[in-house]
């Protein structure tokens, strides 16, 4: 019998707000153990959580982006178990109510759309971060564990589907679509590795055709896109084989093990939790007006659909396309900076999908952390094409530029890699070479093209690379003719 | 006076700024008190001697600078001890939170020290405030000033203690289901709970959540008045905290009742009300008429079912609060093999007998299959209640009640048999189930000797009013006489 995959993907994006969602705390990530903490996010007795405006902002505008319906006045429960990196021992999250309800993303896997429908995107607080030390790294055989309230209460919006997914790559790309559409909010870094955020996969198999839902199972601990495509793929080739062999599939969470490739049981429903959810009483509604809505929704930015096609439009390539929608508001704005103030869109494309992330890639840093400017990319493009700058010398000032050295022509007036490409000089050069190579400078004369290369190389040798080689190239052309 | 403990605190602020009494002065005679009857009492867990003597030597300092913090300047206070105190042992009466010392005051006692109050220390309560005798605290009960073989009330019953014996001039309770007004009643001084979000909850150790509010207990309405003057407020740490304005309602004092319309909830003044309690509820309700108020008997239907409807909400309140006593991060920590061991440990060993029934009802109440039928119905009877209330102040400005059907009660008469203690609250739960303030004025003896409390309720943010009824009571019920015998016969102070 052959089977279908039904796939559905819960999605935890940590929002970037500058405070945590019920205190005022630094929302960040990488700063020392238990630095980032007070009273409210340690759960310590007596203290009580004020929700973050600008979380609730930001949720509305996930909401909007995805065509959600905005409740007006929606309402925190608590959910309620004991986990030692939970210092309440309850998480305040949304139950009945939710912030936004029902709405679309659209994704395209192979010139195929789907419209993804979302159920809901609702607000809840992060957990703090366990360390086991010792035995196998689980909280079970650990020798003892170190606990990290940093991450305690950071703002989580949990982003829901409808299970409108039937293969991996579809899941892939509607993660990657995700993303993309947090990054052009700029309300998440969205970075897996860092766990700001986290896709979750409740997947199941029917017969092909069938219209009951078979078991599901959820699939968690999928760090990167490829690793959510490959457990997918894992556990629908799991189940496959499992019915094909007439074993039921049992409903349960399974942990993607990365190395191994494979997934494996972590709890049956029977061991799952009674979260006993109830009003959070120390909490009011949260109330969206119709107008504080409209605001957020004026303020959206472009999003990723809509600029894809304006890319595509200016005649950018499809790789440059999809890395630039994806790759969040630094790069885009980069992007609209220099192409604003009159750079070629292709030209600077290349520069930021090419050297730019390769610089980045290298040196491990982000966009955001270069003091690299449209206007730096707009003057490299101008002194590339006026032919100031060989492509090499171009590549150089690039890089000064991004380790902070100046601006591109104050980069390559220090380098000293300013391109002569003005004849009068470069006649010079090539007169004292041609002196002194005699016997190249006869051949030269007698009509002979090909050591015109070589008599090339003796110029940029001794201009130290700045002489443009088309130009120098062409001038010895015309002595043969002449 | 004897002593200067025995000031009422308007009193000791008149005699502080007349330079006739220094609060080093006014300390020490709160601390000879509490000397002397600590050891019946045991109403405090805490005394800071030192920090008291330094805050009362600065108090007098700063006066003679001629500079006044507030209302409070140089009075002794003390502080329930569900009230975190930075640097102070803090407890809420459990042994799960041993040896706990807060980073951080409470918005309230913040409040207090910005008014100059001298906290002299932390009193007993039932354990996380669930109780009505302090019999359930981790630390031993406090007993009456009135006759030590008796409690107190609760579960601020070690805060009423104190006031009522001299060892602090004020103290601060937290109002559940009564546990301000019901132990004031039985020590005899005032007790008020405030309007829900009138004080910010801000570090007081949470009981439940939708119910619980931090008020004063004084010898005087006037006193009360003046302490929840420095203690409301709106406070940004605390979302439930009321935005709106705060009247001064010491302006409310000797206003009269003339022509004010009361109303005697009929549910709470017949059948299960002691003979010398409803007796001496009925003579102060005579002396409001004859002050000119317009007295009625006003019917509250849903009464008979907010004893159930509160044993239900605030126990599913308290099993998530309490969650957070775990053992992984502060109070106690009994190890185990596995994580879950040790918390199950720890909190086996940490609550006492009711806390311990509480969480146990409230997780039961929350659960899948039963949410709908308990929890679900009782926030059903909560809105019916309020209606009820709603409904009633159409037609009256207060509401009246004896504020316990009883007066003090023996050590160990109702340990027993649970549900006799939840019957000492029903007279002041409703008032928390709908979050409006109540108050309770001490009126006279029964014939053993024991104090009497009469309640005034009033609607959400009717505190005004409140003082007003509340202050005439106090007049007309002239009972001036106010020593308990333990500071008489036993002590000669």
């Amino acid at each position: 019998m052959a089977y279908e995959a039904v796939i559905g993907i819960e999605t935890h994006v940590e929002l970037a707000t500058d405070s945590k969602m019920f205190c005022g705390c630094p929302a960040r990530f990488g700063a020392d153990p238990n630095t980032n903490v007070c009273p409210v996010c340690l759960g310590l007795p007596g203290a009580l959580p004020v929700p973050n405006e600008r979380a609730i902002e930001w949720i509305v505008a996930i909401g909007l982006a995805l065509e959600c319906d905005i409740a007006h006045r929606s309402h925190f429960h608590r959910k309620n178990y004991f986990y030692a990196d939970q210092p309440k021992n309850y998480q305040i999250s949304q139950f009945d109510v939710p912030v936004c309800s029902g709405g679309t993303l659209d994704i395209d896997v192979n010139g195929q759309a789907t419209g993804v429908r979302i159920n809901r995107v609702h607000m809840e607080e992060d957990t703090g971060k366990m360390i086991h030390v010792g035995g196998g790294g689980r909280i079970r055989d650990a020798d003892h564990s170190l606990l990290d309230y940093n991450r305690s209460g950071i703002p989580l919006v949990e982003i829901v589907t409808e299970p409108d997914l039937s293969t991996p790559q579809q899941a892939r790309a509607f993660a990657q679509e995700l993303q993309a559409m947090v990054l052009a909010l700029g309300v998440s870094d969205a970075k897996l590795e860092e766990g700001s955020m986290r896709f979750d996969a409740n997947v199941s198999l029917r017969p092909e055709g069938a219209a009951e839902l078979g078991t599901k199972v959820e699939v968690k601990n999928m760090n990167s896109f490829r690793s959510l495509e490959r457990a997918l793929a894992y556990e629908i080739e799991r189940q496959t084989a499992a019915l094909e062999a007439g074993v039921p599939i049992l409903q349960e969470t399974r942990h993607w093990d990365e190395g191994a490739g494979v997934t494996g049981s972590m709890r049956s429903k029977e061991e799952s939790s009674d979260y006993r959810y109830f009003p959070e009483p120390d909490l009011v509604p949260i109330e969206v007006t119709d107008t504080w809505r409209e605001a957020i929704q004026k303020g959206l930015p472009e999003l990723p659909a809509a600029r894809r096609n304006r890319y595509v439009a200016l005649g950018l390539d499809p790789a440059a396309v999809a890395v630039l929608v994806s790759g969040g508001s630094a790069l885009t704005g980069l992007f609209e900076n220099a192409v604003g103030l009159g750079a070629d869109p292709k030209a600077i494309a290349n520069w930021l999908t090419g050297e730019v992330a390769a610089f980045l890639r290298r040196e491990s840093v982000e966009l955001g952390d270069t003091p690299l400017t449209g206007e730096n990319l707009h003057e490299l493009e101008g002194l590339y094409g006026a032919g100031d700058l060989s492509a090499t010398a171009a590549k150089q000032v690039l890089a000064g530029v991004l380790a902070g050295e100046g601006s591109p022509a104050e980069v390559a007036e220090a380098r000293d890699l300013i391109q002569i490409s003005d004849a009068g000089a470069l006649a010079t050069e090539i007169d004292r070479v041609l002196a002194n190579h005699p016997e190249e400078y006869q051949r030269l004369m007698d009509g002979d093209a090909r050591v015109i290369g070589y008599l090339v190389g003796q110029v940029m040798r001794i201009t130290a690379g700045k002489a443009d080689p088309k130009v120098v190239s062409t001038m010895l052309g015309e002595k043969v003719k002449g | 006076m004897s002593s200067p403990a025995d000031l009422t605190l308007a009193e000791a602020t008149a005699s502080l700024r007349a330079g006739e009494l220094s609060s080093r002065e006014l300390l020490q005679g709160t601390l000879d008190r509490a000397g002397l009857t600590e050891a019946e009492l045991h109403a405090y867990l805490t005394i800071d001697h030192e920090r008291a003597r330094a805050a009362a030597a600065a108090a007098d300092e700063a006066r003679a600078r001629g500079e006044t913090t507030g209302p409070l300047h140089g009075i002794p206070v003390a502080i329930k001890d569900n009230m975190v105190t930075a640097g102070l042992e803090t407890t809420a009466g459990s042994q799960i939170l041993a040896g706990y010392i807060p980073p951080y005051d409470a918005a309230a006692v913040i409040a207090l020290r910005k008014a100059g109050a001298v906290i002299v220390g932390k009193t007993n309560l039932d354990e996380f405030a669930m109780g009505s005798s302090t019999e359930n605290s981790g630390y031993g009960p406090s007993a009456n000033p009135w006759d030590t073989e008796r409690v107190p009330g609760g579960s601020s019953g070690g805060s009423a203690a104190v006031v009522a014996a001299g060892s602090a001039m004020m103290a601060l309770g937290s109002d559940t289901g009564g546990s301000i007004r019901q132990p004031a009643a039985l020590c005899g001084v005032v007790g008020m709970k405030p309007t829900y979000g009138l004080v910010s909850r801000y570090g007081l150790i949470a009981f439940a959540s939708s119910l619980d509010q931090i008020g004063p207990i004084a010898r005087t309405v006037g006193d009360a008045a003046v302490a929840l003057e420095v203690i409301a407020g709106h406070d940004p740490l605390d979302a439930t905290s009321y935005r709106g304005a705060y009247p001064r309602y010491r302006a409310s004092i000797g206003r009269g009742v003339a022509g004010l319309r009361v109303g005697v909830v009929a549910e709470l003044a017949g059948e299960g009300i002691s003979p010398d309690v409803l007796s001496a509820f009925r003579s102060v309700v005579d002396s409001l008429a004859d002050a000119g108020a317009v007295v009625s008997e006003v019917s509250l239907p849903s009464m008979e079912y907010a004893l159930s409807a509160y044993y239900l909400i605030a126990p599913a309140e308290c099993s998530a609060n309490l969650a957070r006593f775990d053992g992984v991060r502060y109070g106690l920590r009994v190890e185990g093999a596995t994580v879950e061991e040790m918390t199950a440990r720890t909190r086996a060993l940490g609550f006492g007998p009711e806390v311990t029934r509480r969480v146990l009802l409230g997780t039961y109440a929350l659960s899948a299959g039963y949410y709908e039928a308990f929890y679900g119905q009782a926030q059903k009877v909560r809105t019916l209640v309020i209606q009820d209330f709603t409904k009633a102040y159409e037609s009256v400005d207060v509401l009246v009640s004896p504020t316990s059907p009883m007066t003090a009660f023996e050590f160990g008469s109702r340990t027993e048999d649970p549900l006799s203690m939840y019957l000492v609250d029903v007279c002041t739960i409703p008032s928390n189930l709908v979050g409006a303030p109540g108050i309770s004025v001490p009126v006279g003896l029964d014939g053993s000797g024991l104090p009497i409390g009469f309640q005034v309720m009033a609607p959400s943010l009717g505190e005004e009013i409140l003082f007003r009824v509340a202050a005439e009571v106090e007049r007309s019920s002239a009972w001036n006489d106010r020593r308990p015998p333990l500071l008489e016969a036993d002590h000669g102070v």
